[in-house]
């Protein structure tokens, strides 16, 4: 078949060889539980418990701030030691709920638990979706479903999947598209995902087509994952309107607009949103999570990480409860290599992943991975002149001069920046991984993007209150 | 689950891994692949080649050196930028220069035209060509006099020279192919390409050119756009400009196959067209750029006094390649021009 994909990217190693062969693995929670309030792009949640409080596992804690929000729920049983500002993988003090864990693993609903049902019976997934209650769900009661569950886009930013799933009009949506690509090096947790629960993710598709009526499923799955194309391939032919498209293995391959364009042939930029061109953009560890919410109303209390890196004794990939500390996870990962001093801890993909600076920071439901190298190939590098080679051109995937780009931004050339279109960057690190200067490039970028950003917006708050002000003055007049 | 005591966490800003490409790794490329030519250079014009080569690569690494211990600026001859314009110095010289000039033509391109406009990445112009043209007006009989004996691979001439036309020779000195093409000269396609044949120390022997270009686009330093735009354009300037002014009977394969193997087109469009400080950055714009030098040269060869053009035609290029990348930005993917106006109004 062939492989379908976008122009330019990188070829960096991919390094999956570390884990993808391990069996996702459940953990036990350990330890405090911290809860930030926002884990998600849009409002905080709000809590709705109080120090002091009992809380058993998959009871909420807190609840959606508005439509743009979604609710949290706890992983474990216990009580609730503070509700205070606590320090987060980003370096900032954020409000988080503090839960004292009792250890008993008390839950409010059994079928609540990440391990239900049994999936040693293989066709589980099926007898889920067979269901009466399930079979009669409307459109509105599976997005109601999902939001409920606090249910995030799981495979990077944390945008609420309810409002995702949820377009100005569920008819125009032609492609319901499952990302699959999992284009960052090292990690490994979607491929385990669809070697593993390919029926919850099938299943989970053909629940979420049903919000969409004239659209077809796409599962977009890098070639460098043959046996995952191959398991889903299969699985896919009893259902219907959902095709496995296997991709070019490239970053940034599971872009949204890069991905959007491999399926489809359709650009979107920057203003523009999936639903613009017709398409909905879910990540698969999303579809699987939805389908749990949907068939058992399961919260979403647990996500997969991969722990990984050379640094790092046993590399897998584990199920771990949201709320546990990093420490905790490369504990019951089996800790680091005996002989390793690592120099840099990465939480998500080596390309748009987070430095920690410390272990003892919560997961939050977009901690994607723990990846522990022994020697930091970046941070040393000391930025020589640009040569004007270009390559960075070469790279971007929005079609982007970031040379120009970030020298403009660093001059605080602000208006440059936006006509030159730097407002696309979508920080993917292509055109930092091929500088030869080894320059900031994506530093650069997101400091302009920051700048000119508040200006535009303060620019169209101006026009607005203008807008505002001219029909009152023209009344007067008349 | 604690870290060693010794742990110092590095932090910093994504992507955390890099290609492992660096400034030096592409400057040594470029002196890996200048090397054939330079090699042949030498089989064709003896050791005096290796003694140019000498001298000028020392005097552009010393000045380098020594302006920026003068200025107190951090040293950067590590990586190799000052060795390569000294190589591509050496490569445009007559192997019997006087060993003087080419070490003023390093200092020069260094102190000059480079660390002057602020160093690597910053120079307008080529260094090496811009030494080159320096020295080919301050000193134009050392610079077009070649010298008279050297080894050939094969007997025979690729352009046999007309025997009353030495007028324009000098009498020690032997012509290059392209100055002996300007006189009426007849050429030989085989001997053209395929021996060696006088000029400069690097463009004895074509395909050792080529040899350095294949793997220059193999280790992707270069991209073919700008040399095989600049070749082709060549040629087919120097075909509409003789037919234009009515020499259409001297446009035979044998004349077109001396353009290109002489007077310095494949070594400047290899090797100097293509630097990256001085050629635009956007690929319309090296289109662009790639045809200006082809129009330039064709028309400094054809319509110009002496029979070369290359290196003026590419230091005027350079100059133009700010306005050239200014009108040649690329949209951004999934922008469209009416969604841009959109924006605009």
């Amino acid at each position: 078949m062939k492989k379908l994909t976008f122009k330019r990217g990188i070829h960096p190693s991919d390094e999956k060889y570390f884990s993808k062969d391990i069996p996702i693995r459940l953990i036990p929670a350990t330890g405090d539980m911290v809860y930030p309030l926002s884990q998600h792009i849009g409002a905080p949640a709000t809590p709705i418990v109080s120090v002091g409080d009992e809380v058993l596992a998959g009871q909420k804690i807190a609840e959606a701030t508005g439509f743009v929000s979604v609710p949290i729920y706890s992983a474990v049983s216990g009580k609730i030691k503070a509700i205070a500002p606590h320090q987060t993988t980003t370096g900032e003090n954020a409000t988080c709920i503090i839960i004292q864990n009792d250890g008993q693993n008390r839950w409010i609903n059994d079928t609540y638990r990440p391990d239900y049902p049994d999936r040693s019976d293989s066709d589980y997934a099926e007898k889920l979706m067979s269901s009466e209650r399930v079979k009669h769900m409307t459109a509105a009661d599976i997005r109601a479903a999902v939001r409920e569950a606090g249910l995030v886009g799981l495979g990077g930013a944390g945008f609420p999947a309810a409002v995702k799933l949820t377009p100005p009009d569920d008819g125009k949506i032609e492609y319901f598209i499952v990302n699959a690509a999992e284009c960052e090096p090292y990690l490994t947790s979607d491929d385990r995902l669809m070697l593993e629960r390919g029926d919850e993710l099938l299943y989970g598709c053909e629940i979420l087509l049903r919000l969409f009526p004239n659209a077809k499923c796409l599962i977009g799955i890098e070639a460098n994952k043959q046996d995952a194309i191959r398991s889903l391939s299969e699985k896919a032919e009893k259902h219907q309107n959902i095709f496995v498209k296997p991709l070019k293995a490239k970053y940034p391959q599971g872009g949204e607009r890069m991905l959007i364009y491999a399926l489809t042939k359709r650009k979107l930029n920057s203003t523009l949103l999936p639903s613009n061109v017709g398409c909905v953009v879910i990540n698969v560890a999303t579809v699987i999570t939805a389908f749990r919410a949907v068939t058992l109303g399961q919260p979403l209390t647990h996500r997969i990480m991969t722990v990984t890196g050379d640094a790092v004794a046993s590399p897998c990939n584990l199920e771990v409860p949201i709320g546990i500390s990093y420490d905790r996870v490369l504990e019951a990962a089996g800790g680091l290599s005996p002989d390793a001093d690592p120099e840099k801890l990465i939480t998500g993909g080596p390309m748009m992943g987070t430095a920690l600076f410390r272990l003892d920071l919560p997961v939050t439901k977009t901690s994607a991975s723990i990846l522990a190298m022994r020697r930091d190939p970046v941070a040393i590098d000391d930025p020589t002149p640009c040569i004007h080679c270009g390559r960075c051109l070469s790279a971007c995937p929005e079609r982007l001069v970031p040379q120009t780009l970030s020298a403009a931004a660093e001059n605080d050339e602000f208006d440059r920046f936006e006509a030159l279109g730097g407002m696309e960057c979508i920080e993917c690190g292509s055109c930092a991984y091929v500088c030869p200067a080894k320059r900031h490039l994506v530093q650069s970028m997101r400091y302009g993007k920051r700048q000119t950003g508040a200006i535009i917006r303060a620019r169209k708050a101006a026009e607005a209150a203008k807008a505002k002000e001219e029909p009152e003055k023209g009344g007067k007049e008349a | 689950m604690s870290l060693p005591n010794s742990t110092m966490l590095h932090v910093s800003s994504s992507p955390h891994i890099r290609h492992e490409a660096t400034t030096q790794s592409i400057m040594a490329d470029v002196l890996i692949a200048l090397l054939p030519a330079y090699l042949m250079g030498v089989y064709a014009f003896g050791c005096r080649a290796l003694l140019v080569m000498l001298v000028t690569v020392v005097a552009c690494v010393l000045t380098e050196l020594i302006y920026q211990k003068l200025m107190k600026l951090p040293l950067t001859v590590g990586d190799l930028s000052a060795v390569v314009t000294g190589a591509i110095i050496t490569v445009n010289m007559p192997a019997n220069i006087p060993l003087w000039m080419p070490a003023l033509g390093g200092v020069f391109a260094i102190l000059v035209v480079k660390q002057l406009f602020g160093g690597l990445g910053h120079n307008v112009m080529n260094p090496a060509l811009a030494a080159r043209c320096f020295l080919l007006i301050s000193f134009a009989a050392a610079m077009t006099t070649f010298p008279e004996t050297f080894r050939t691979l094969f007997d025979g001439a690729g352009v046999s020279a007309v025997a009353d036309s030495g007028a324009a020779l000098d009498a020690v000195s032997s012509a290059t192919p392209l100055a002996a093409l300007k006189a009426g000269g007849e050429v030989n396609i085989f001997q053209m390409i395929f021996n060696t044949h006088n000029g400069c120390i690097g463009e004895a022997y074509p395909p050792a050119i080529l040899l350095g270009a294949v793997y220059l686009l193999v280790r992707r330093v270069i991209h073919i756009r700008i040399p095989g735009i600049y070749i082709l354009s060549t040629v087919g300037f120097i075909c509409l400009l003789q037919v234009i002014s009515g020499n259409t009977a001297l446009l035979t394969p044998g004349y077109l196959v001396a353009q290109v193997c002489s007077g310095g087109l494949l070594l400047g469009a290899i090797f100097m067209a293509t630097d990256y400080v001085t050629s635009p950055i956007t690929p319309a714009g090296q289109v662009i750029f790639a045809l200006l030098l082809g129009l330039l040269t064709a028309m400094f060869r054809i319509l110009g006094g002496s029979a070369e053009g290359v290196s003026y035609a590419i230091v005027i290029g350079n100059l133009l390649v700010p306005l050239i990348e200014k009108v040649t930005v690329p949209r951004p993917f999934g922008v469209t021009r009416k969604s841009k106006k959109a924006k605009k109004a």
